[in-house]
């Protein structure tokens, strides 16, 4: 028998974060059927896992249930689209086609215009999934880098530099599609 | 202090930009860009791709059928949980509680009964103001009347209230109006307007109060949401919002300004 009050108690922590829950798994799965599919059975999860939920922040309790549920759906409905392991230590050391060193930025570097919009969102799109998850986390759901440790189960540290390079691999392609 | 080169100072940039730095390498990182103008430039196109990311990126809300197929196979159906959550009598019951243990007090001669139920009664009502922001999200209630228009959403509120509420647009100011509806708060029927910055919903009510004294607003939280409460003009205001403290105190503040005392 489900008790009525923890259930009051999941939905009213649960629904506010509803559409964060959803952008971050349009996001990883890149389909609006899968995002549908994946928030619908995280949030199933969630409400089984709820008693374990020891208050605090809701926001990220919650998506780091719908971020590890995609990450099994994917594996097992897409294996191709996570077979690599990412490394961040492998990434900090490369340099880019020019030799340039990857956190370094360019200075006269173009700014980007209003109407880039599409290229913007191609660009996103077309990361792969570690950097697209940790900017989707900072930059429109707005969450703390100790948050997006939460979430993504990575240290503070590696947030940092993984945001950082997420950054500078948006800007390198920005710019590829430009000259296009 | 040491200083720092611009291989480091570049790393640090992304960080800096988000507020994430900590001090020691942050004032660090202040001193080199004074001094270095490529450095500052890398960090203004920082600024620019946040900024683009932020306005060019689609933000994907949760689609309705999702939301009613959820609230149908959830156990705790959040339409009828919804109605449950403001528990009104139970905060009745609390507050009579209280009452009748604050007469009692009295009756012996303690004179502090009037500070002790001012602090409660704010606190009953922060309760109720987030409860009622949650119960706007939750079944996506959160306007009857949806309009971006000041002049549309003022009226609308004429013969639903017996006060005109002060409906102003700030979409200059980053915080576009959405909409309004009518809620019910401190055991009467309130203005509530529905403001936006960013992918951020921020719910505003408004209500009248007898004592014409203005005052600033003054944030709080409560249950991971920052409130700004503030008078103003004999009227009391409450925003609730999960975004940060400091952009809701900056629109508690831009909507004060626009409401100037029209005398005792």
């Amino acid at each position: 028998m489900i008790d009525d009050s923890a259930a009051a108690r999941f939905a009213a922590m649960a629904a506010p974060h509803l559409d964060a829950a959803y952008n971050l798994a349009r996001w990883l799965t890149r389909d609006p059927h899968d995002a549908d599919d994946v928030v619908q059975e995280a949030y199933l999860r969630a409400f089984r896992f709820f008693d374990g939920f020891r208050g605090g922040d809701g926001r990220a309790w919650l998506l780091t249930i719908v971020r590890n549920t995609c990450y099994s759906w994917l594996e097992q409905n897409r294996f191709s689209s996570i077979h690599v392991e990412y490394d961040d230590r492998l990434d900090s050391l490369h340099d880019d086609d020019e030799g340039r060193p990857m956190h370094r930025l360019d200075p006269e570097q173009l700014l980007l215009q209003a109407g880039q919009q599409q290229l913007i969102e191609t660009a996103l799109q077309q990361l792969p999934i570690e950097h697209r998850e940790i900017l989707v986390l900072r930059e429109l759901e707005e969450l703390s880098y100790r948050q997006i440790s939460e979430i993504a189960g990575i240290p503070m540290g590696t947030v940092m530099s993984r945001l950082s390079r997420a950054r500078l691999q948006l800007r390198r392609s920005i710019e590829a599609m430009e000259q296009r | 202090m040491k200083t720092m080169n611009c291989d480091e100072a570049q790393e640090l940039l992304s960080a800096f930009n988000d507020g994430e730095l900590d001090l020691t390498l942050g004032l660090a990182l202040e001193a080199h860009l004074e001094s270095c103008p490529d450095c500052r430039a890398a960090h203004r196109s920082q600024q620019e791709l946040t900024a683009a990311l932020r306005h060019g990126a689609t933000y994907y809300p949760a689609p309705a059928l999702l939301r009613a197929r959820l609230n149908a196979q959830l156990p705790g159906n959040p339409e009828q949980t919804a109605r449950q959550i403001p528990t009104l009598p139970d905060r009745r019951r609390r507050s009579s509680v209280w009452a009748t243990a604050l007469a009692a007090a009295l009756v012996i001669g303690v004179g502090v009964n009037l500070v002790l139920m001012s602090l409660q009664r704010q606190s009953a009502l922060t309760d109720e103001v987030v409860a009622g922001h949650v119960r706007s999200l939750m079944v996506a209630h959160l306007d009857d009347i949806v309009s971006t228009d000041q002049h549309t959403v003022k009226p609308w509120f004429t013969g639903k209230l017996d006060f005109s509420p002060p409906v102003h647009d700030l979409a200059a100011e980053g915080f576009p109006l959405a909409g309004g509806r009518i809620d019910y708060i401190n055991h009467r029927p309130v203005a509530a307007l529905d403001y936006r910055r960013r992918q951020h919903v921020i719910n505003l009510f408004v209500w009248p109060v007898p004592d014409r004294r203005a005052t600033s607003p003054e944030t709080s939280k409560r249950a991971g949401y920052n409130i700004a409460r503030w008078s103003i003009d004999g009227m009391d205001y409450w925003a609730v919002s999960d975004l940060n403290a400091s952009e809701l105190l900056g629109f508690a503040q831009q909507l004060r300004t626009l409401e100037r005392p029209t005398g005792p």
